[in-house]
């Protein structure tokens, strides 16, 4: 085994390790911490691939943007109390019953695709920094994308603005 | 894969690594040598002398909370900057102008934030400059 | 094993650089407090710590010993000792993490057989990898804060971690006003880029054109960590100690080497993005050839000044121990002569130089400015510096597209 093979099994494990007691946990900030790990684990599979521009957005958004929010809101509505409660008990038996019939359902459809979904080889050196790929991709063949994503960024601030005044 | 590429991140594994370790290790030594001799009252939160009050976890203002999700689109933001400010020299007058229509709308929802008072922390009568 | 390691030398160099650099940093950071202690007490007109050592200088081991000999207190009621206890190791692993991409030098050398630089890591999206890490450092403090599950640490640690993405934004987007002109993410790129002269004195360092982005970067750095006067997680007044109030022992201790560690690494990074890292301020012409020496010279002066105080000093032990470090200092400022010394010192040297001063800097504004109010605070780094920063990236990208076209 190379030692990408071995970093990529190794992050490939700690991701779903760590997404499984997200899940698990009682506590919810210890939830909070596993999802960053998990986020952290997809982050360095990205760097991996060599996409260290969507790795450090992936780390600087997601973990150190909306993970804060996350705990914020952790914090905010005091789910101590709310652990307690375990709401969702009842259901488990439904719950793991769906979860495997997504699970077969998904495991028969990636049997099936493995043909179509088949990568062409990688390139044996990487091409050029990735950002600069990343930067001349969107700001020339997707401008339109790019320029709709301010647009939802405005919504979202006005959105976040009216519901936060409605208390 | 590309060997070259990796190779370049395994030092900063190896510096993590001793990093944690370091780190670890501080808090093992003083988890052994200090003594250990705990009364009730050391053991409770520090409130200035007095004895605890209530419940530390109160709900707090929402404002915290509206300048998290602030922070996330305008982090979003900053990240679209950062890759266009790598590749703008390629990209020419055209990358500024995609760029301040970009920027003009997101200003148009802080200039919105800064006149709800989104962005402010103090009741109007006692804000001074 | 041995032969696994002899074939690749590569790792143990890597592996004795990190070693280096954190020990080194560590050091450092120790150094800073009582740099910090003994400068604000001459500010304010006193001694400060004299009597660990010549000039107090042991007083950070004395300091250190003290820490680890104190009980270490959990208390009762913590939320959850998992957190309790990964918050300060988390702050201070991060904190050392960042200087791992930080280029000291421009030369390369032989360790071990490899050709290597001084350096632990140079990837090419350096600033994207401090940045990230930069942006994980919020955790350490709300989890202090919230596992703590007592009223003060809770309110320093939201007050702080609101506070540190704030100003993180205006950090961010004054150093877009870097990238435009760079272009590149690496640092070493970023450095050699602002290498030559303008009109034949001044340095082509990014201060000169990017003056506003340096200020709302340097700025925002200060309040990222939490430093007076943006040290309101911490303001003693109303909130005894902020999100640290409930750890004792070396566990307070990691906190604070995480605070001085990302005191030094901002610091470096200012010296990197806006004063051309490791160049030297003087052209690079025949005339200026002398400037090589400096850094034997100035450690040839450190030494005489320690000389002189081996004779002054009444404490018969610190007398001995000033004659040590003379001798030391006096050493080193002969190996700095050495050819390969010579050029393999330039790059440190400088980069350090420049990084002592935003120490400096650092600390004067502590022992100088009073602290923000919390509405203040935030009016600051919403209302003033993120705009700046945003139309100074508007304003450097119009001037970099124009030139381009």
């Amino acid at each position: 085994m190379t030692f990408y093979e071995v970093t990529f099994y190794v992050l490939a494990v700690v991701a779903l390790l760590s997404a499984i007691l997200v899940i698990t946990c009682r506590n919810p900030v210890h939830s909070a911490i596993f999802l960053v790990l998990t986020l952290l684990s997809v982050a360095l599979i990205f760097l991996q691939l060599q996409a260290e521009f969507m790795a450090a957005v992936q780390i600087i958004v997601y973990i150190g943007g909306i993970m804060v929010l996350f705990l914020f809101v952790i914090m905010l509505v005091n789910l101590d109390v709310a652990v307690r409660q375990a709401p969702y008990n009842r259901q488990r038996w439904i719950a793991g019953f769906a979860a495997l019939v997504l699970l077969a359902e998904f495991t028969l459809f990636i049997y099936q695709g493995r043909d179509w979904a088949k990568l062409p080889p990688a390139a044996a050196e990487a091409v050029q920094p990735n950002t600069e790929l990343i930067g001349r991709a969107l700001f020339q063949n997707y401008i339109l994308p790019f320029e709709v994503a301010s647009l939802l960024l405005l919504v979202a601030m006005v959105g976040a603005v009216l519901m936060a005044k409605q208390r | 894969m590309n060997q070259n590429y990796l190779s370049s991140y395994v030092p900063i594994l190896i510096y993590f690594l001793l990093a944690m370790g370091v780190a670890g290790a501080i808090m093992l030594l003083s988890w052994l040598i200090g003594p250990r001799k705990p009364t009730p009252t050391k053991l409770s939160p520090y409130e200035c002398g007095m004895l605890p009050t209530g419940d530390a976890r109160e709900p707090f203002s929402v404002k915290f909370y509206l300048v998290a999700i602030l922070f996330i689109l305008f982090d979003v933001e900053a990240m679209f900057l950062i890759v266009w400010a790598v590749v703008l020299r390629q990209l020419g007058m055209y990358g500024f102008i995609i760029m301040s229509i970009f920027l003009f709308l997101l200003m148009v929802g802080f200039v919105y934030e800064w006149k709800k008072g989104v962005l402010d922390w103090a009741p109007r009568q006692s804000r001074r400059g | 094993m041995s032969e696994w390691i002899s074939r690749h030398p590569e790792l143990l160099v890597a592996g004795l650089k990190a070693g280096v650099l954190i020990f080194v940093l560590l050091t450092a950071v120790a150094y800073m407090v009582w740099f910090e202690r003994k400068l604000i007490a001459h500010i304010q007109s006193r001694w400060g710590p004299y009597r660990v050592g010549p000039h107090g200088l042991l007083q950070p081991l004395a300091d250190g010993l003290k820490f680890l000999f104190k009980e270490d207190i959990i208390l009762t009621n913590v939320t959850s000792r998992f957190v309790y206890l990964f918050a300060p190791f988390l702050s201070l692993a991060l904190a050392l993490l960042a200087v791992a991409v930080i280029p000291f030098g421009p030369e390369e050398f032989e360790l071990l057989g490899t050709r290597t630089g001084l350096y632990v890591a140079d990837i090419n999206v350096g600033l994207l990898f401090v940045l990230a890490v930069t942006s994980l450092g919020v955790y350490g403090v709300v989890l202090a804060g919230w596992s703590s599950n007592s009223k003060y640490p809770l309110l320093g640690g939201l007050r702080s971690a609101a506070q540190m993405i704030s100003y993180e934004l205006a950090l961010t987007f004054a150093v877009v006003g870097v990238l435009l002109l760079a272009g590149t993410l690496s640092l070493r790129e970023i450095v050699d880029g602002q290498s030559g002269t303008w009109a034949g004195f001044l340095p082509r360092w990014h201060v000169f054109p990017q003056f506003v982005a340096f200020v709302c970067f340097f700025v925002a750095g200060v309040a990222e960590t939490n430093r007076t006067p943006f040290d309101l997680p911490e303001a003693e007044s109303e909130l005894v100690a902020g999100f640290h109030t409930e750890y004792s022992s070396l566990k307070f201790a990691m906190f604070f080497m995480a605070e001085y560690a990302h005191i030094i690494t901002t610091s470096l990074l200012v010296t990197i993005l806006f004063f051309g890292g490791w160049l030297s301020p003087f052209p690079d012409t025949a005339a200026w050839n002398f400037t090589r020496f400096l850094p034997s010279v100035l450690t040839a002066v450190l030494a005489l000044l320690f000389f002189r105080d081996a004779f002054r000093l009444t404490n018969q032990y610190h007398r001995v121990l000033t004659f040590l470090i003379c001798m030391g200092l006096a050493g080193l400022a002969f190996l700095l002569l050495h050819p390969t010394a010579l050029v393999l010192a330039q790059g440190p040297f400088w980069l350090l130089a420049k990084t002592g001063m935003f120490l400096f800097v650092f600390v004067w504004t502590r022992a100088t400015l009073p602290r923000f109010r919390y509405d203040q605070l935030m009016a600051f780094g919403w209302k003033l510096l993120v705009p700046l920063a945003v139309l100074n990236v508007f304003v450097t990208s119009f001037v970099v597209a124009w030139r381009a076209d």
